[in-house]
């Protein structure tokens, strides 16, 4: 009797016997699971379809008379515009707020302050609307001046500033403060998992509490503020209501953040024309829907193929 | 700023000598140090016109600057950076904070004004000036949300079983991805595959609660899904184990122990997702549309609900603009306490309902 | 109700790695029967696979027999749900369910199979359970509690408890007393030897000091190396086997010597 001894013929498995009851309830969990991907498959195919008449119609059909890529491409420049903008301003201060809650904040409310980041999430967008309209905006009105006045030669503040605000601008500022809940999130959980060894060992060395966190904490969360600032631009990039109320978008492609004629963006492109739209019209808007369906999908697959990445080196803890 | 909470490294005896006792800023020198930039920071503010706003971004800076030349003199070049970054930090948390205050404030001030009886209690219909209220739209997105959750919880919460459960291999890994990925799916796009599919189904024009309940299920059902496995993966096997081992069939050993041990976390994860779904605004726009009367039918025509309402009374107001606005920030404000007392719920059940551990 | 147990050229797998190999043996009704060995030899292994706990890991599966008062455990009929019926099973850590109160724990092997009961009957039935468990005189007052809420050994005598009111003809036990104190311990212990008369029992015990006080026959596995399959070694009376065993890796194991 040789321990290592391969089995002498494959074995065979033994056939399951399995209850009704057992097969009824896994077959319907499973069932579920492949309906999400349906579904997930559906929202692409629904879409090709109603986007398919607007593909194909002669360009002087579409609204503008110019073809769907000029009707699209100043909607998907002033959708980046925003969103890049908005993750510019939030990352920093995100990863700020992960570190203050995590290694800063006395630890009896750091839990509390991490919740209280956690409501500007709860908060609908069309409230973000409302009060960057009514408060964001007025307030930001001297900024645009002091910057057509001080930065006027960089092409982003070319001017002439807006008087009433509504400005790509302010748009980011608005779309930051919309998804630093969700970036500073991740990094809160990631900094928070950095493994204590590493730290105490630096503490060890004599390391301040900042030489700490850049020997142990930073190089160990790179990857996950990554993934959170990649989950954030995707947020922003599909953000409508806020944009909707807050820009006086639809002129056109420009660079200018600070003046009074704004691309719009795909997502608030919709809303506001949808209401209204007939016909060919609406196809034309579902295929820049489409367009931001796979601009977001593209940007949140490789978060998570980062985050998943990540996860898979991280078994040790 | 106070950040003299370390306290002096002990070290075993060391060849190069004692430790010499380290030069440090008294406790209260920093923030004083702090205090005294802000000053200066008014000050200039004071000569250019003196305006808030200005007064706390020149105070900020002074004041992170003056702790950090004033640590760099006193404690050195590592000590001063470490100050220096501790006000940073700081700083990006308050700057976090002043929108959330503002926002809070704003629709609090401004909402107040029609948060009466009437705006509970009356609908739009045939109010073209003053009075009027969001009795209809409140209605529309409690029934719009409800058909939501009917929709999501069941499907959401079958996968989380199937995926911590059941799932093995690639259909695991390939559910546990898109779930992700759908996560992130703009909110307009749901609402024009709704739109598209039911377009399919009915033929154009059609508008239906049950298309906005759709739209927002593609938004819901991630995220049911992915509170509902974690909370799942937290119940210990033993459990499982005990169970089987008295003979009973694993679909009754999840439902019987598995789902009553984490019940208050899938009522928490549940509760959560109702309150992100139950402010969207893109996805009811163009499904659902709005109306000024009362339609509490889901499966019938055009519905009022809560975001939309508010919406289109600030930026479509008829002749009296001011009653449109009033009603739009009283639709915020009540939106907003819609979802705050959703998270305190959401709260509550993980306290109540957390089974009693012993160990 | 006690059966016998007899289990023919028994290999364990876990995928495709042989985890315990060729065990034959003859578990005799009415009898405590302890398995020894060092750690990783495949004991609690073989235990579990008597009950078919062991399926609950993926791809875990056995080739051979068991065969319980001729009834194939592994015959192609057979349902796993049936057979961890018949063979009860205590863990190494007790587990009561936390959501149950103490009355519902001891019930909870008809309550979650759904069985109708009257009330004087499921109040019987929980205090012969409990009595049986040697637990009703500390609890009888307080079974709307959480089970959670006792002490470690209480508790695993409540799980035993729970075991026993599904009346099954076998009990497995996985290391009962790892996770107790010597009061606990000797408490376990004695509730076995009562127990003894109406079960068939096997034990998986790293103690050796109890294999002797309460089992009546005794196996031990070993393996050869790491990554090798376990082994039963020898299964005699327990007696015999710490006295006068047969093998010699059997005697070094048990007076301490490894070689």
């Amino acid at each position: 009797m040789t321990a290592t001894k391969a089995p002498t013929e494959p074995p065979s498995t033994p056939r399951v016997v399995r209850r009704a009851g057992d097969r009824i309830f896994a077959g319907s969990a499973k069932g579920s699971g492949i309906f999400i991907l349906l579904v997930l498959a559906g929202v692409a195919a629904f879409l090709i379809s109603e986007a398919i008449p607007a593909l194909t119609a002669p360009a002087e059909d579409i609204p503008g008379g110019e073809g769907l890529a000029s009707y699209i491409a100043p909607l998907i420049l002033g959708t980046l515009l925003g969103a890049v903008l908005a993750l510019l301003v939030a990352t920093p201060l995100a990863v700020g707020i992960a570190l203050f809650v995590t290694y800063y904040a006395p630890r009896r409310i750091a839990a509390g302050l991490g919740y209280v980041i956690d409501l500007l999430a709860a908060i609908p967008s069309v409230v973000y609307g409302f009060w960057g309209l009514a408060v964001l905006a007025p307030a930001l009105v001297p900024f645009h001046v002091w910057a057509e006045d001080n930065l006027g030669w960089i092409p982003l503040f070319a001017g002439p500033a807006s008087t009433s605000g509504r400005t790509m601008f302010t748009v980011g500022l608005v779309l930051a403060v919309m998804i630093l809940p969700i970036i500073s999130a991740i990094a809160r959980e990631v900094f928070s998992q950095a493994p204590a060894l590493h730290r105490e060992a630096a503490l060890a060395l004599g390391a301040t509490r900042w030489e700490m966190i850049k020997m142990a904490v930073l190089p160990y969360g790179k990857s996950g503020v990554i993934a959170g600032a990649m989950l954030g631009l995707g947020r922003a990039l599909g953000e409508t209501m806020a944009v909707a109320i807050v820009l006086s978008g639809g002129a056109g492609a420009t660079l200018n953040l600070i003046s009074s004629s704004n691309p719009s963006t795909i997502a608030s492109n919709i809303a506001l024309r949808f209401p209204e739209a007939t016909g060919l019209g609406i196809n034309t808007l579902i295929a820049s829907g489409l367009v931001l369906f796979v601009i977001t999908l593209g940007v949140n697959m490789l978060a998570r193929w980062i985050v998943n990445r990540r996860a898979d080196f991280s078994g040790a803890n | 700023m106070s950040t003299s909470t370390q306290s002096p490294v002990r070290v075993a005896e060391d060849p190069r000598g004692p430790i010499r006792p380290q030069r440090r800023l008294p406790r209260y020198a920093a923030l004083g140090l702090y205090l005294a930039g802000i000053a200066l920071g008014a000050a200039l503010s004071a000569l250019t016109g003196f305006s808030i706003a200005l007064t706390v971004i020149y105070g900020v800076i002074l004041g992170t600057l003056a702790v950090y030349v004033g640590a760099r003199a006193v404690e050195g070049r590592r000590k001063a950076t470490d100050r220096l970054v501790t006000a940073l930090v700081t700083t990006a948390f308050a700057i976090a904070m002043v929108p959330l205050v503002s926002l809070v404030y704003t629709v609090l001030d401004k909402g107040l004004a029609r948060f009466d009886a009437q705006f509970f209690t009356n609908s739009m219909f045939r109010v073209v000036g003053e009075g009027g209220g969001a009795y209809h739209a409140i209605l529309g997105t409690v029934i719009i949300t409800a058909v939501t959750a009917v929709i999501s919880v069941p499907i959401g919460l079958l996968t989380a079983i199937y995926l911590v459960e059941y799932g093995s291999g690639r259909l695991k890994r390939a559910i546990t991805f898109f779930v992700d990925v759908m996560t992130g799916i703009p909110s307009i796009v749901a609402g024009l595959f709704a739109f598209a599919l039911f377009t399919l189904l009915f033929g154009n024009d059609v508008r239906l609660g049950l298309m906005g309940a759709a739209a927002l299920s593609v938004l819901m059902i991630p995220v049911v899904v992915r509170s509902c496995e974690e909370v799942l993966k937290l119940v210990p096997n033993e459990l499982r184990e005990a169970s089987y081992a008295l003979g009973v069939p694993k679909w009754r050993t999840i439902v019987k122990v598995v789902l009553p041990t984490a019940i208050a976390g899938l009522g928490t994860g549940i509760t959560l997702a109702v309150a992100r779904v139950i402010g969207e605004t893109a996805p009811l726009l163009i499904t659902v549309g709005l109306i000024t009367g009362t339609n509490l039918n889901p499966f019938d025509g055009r519905m009022a609900t809560l975001p939309v309402f508010a919406y289109y009374q600030l930026t479509q107001p008829g002749t009296a603009t001011q009653a449109f606005l009033d009603r739009a920030w009283t639709a915020a404000l009540v939106l907003i306490i819609l979802v705050m007392v959703l998270n305190v719920v959401a709260r509550l059940i993980s306290r109540l309902f957390a089974p009693k551990t012993g160990r | 109700m006690a059966k016998r147990i007899e289990v023919s050229d028994l290999n364990i797998y876990y995928g495709n790695f042989l985890a315990v190999e060729g065990v034959n043996v003859s578990i005799e009704p009415r009898s405590i029967t302890a398995l020894i060995g060092p750690s990783g030899c495949g004991k609690s292994t073989f235990l579990r696979s008597l009950n078919r706990m062991h399926e609950v890991i993926p791809g875990a599966r056995v080739e051979g027999k068991v065969v319980m008062d001729g009834q194939d455990l592994y015959g192609a009929d057979t349902d796993p749900v049936d057979v961890r019926r018949q063979i009860g099973m205590v863990f190494q850590r007790p587990n009561p369910f936390p959501t149950m109160s103490i009355y519902d724990n001891v019930i909870a092997g008809n309550r979650l199979n759904s069985k109708k009961m009257k009330k004087s009957e499921s109040d019987d039935l929980v205090e012969r359970a409990l009595r049986g468990a040697n637990l009703w005189n500390e609890v009888k007052d307080r079974l709307d509690r959480p089970g959670s809420s006792l002490s470690g050994g209480q508790q695993q005598r409540l799980c035993i408890a729970r075991a026993i009111a599904v009346e099954p003809d076998v009990l497995l036990m996985d290391e009962p007393c790892s996770a107790l104190d010597p009061i606990s311990t000797l408490a376990i212990e004695d509730l076995m030897a009562e127990l003894r008369d109406r079960f068939t029992i096997v034990i998986v015990t790293h103690n050796m000091q109890q294999a002797a006080r309460v089992s009546t026959s005794t196996g031990f596995f070993n393996l050869n190396g790491v990554g090798q399959p376990g082994r039963l070694i020898e299964f005699n009376p327990t007696e015999k086997i710490f006295s006068n065993p047969d093998q010699k890796a059997t005697e070094d194991y048990i007076s301490g010597r490894f070689g």
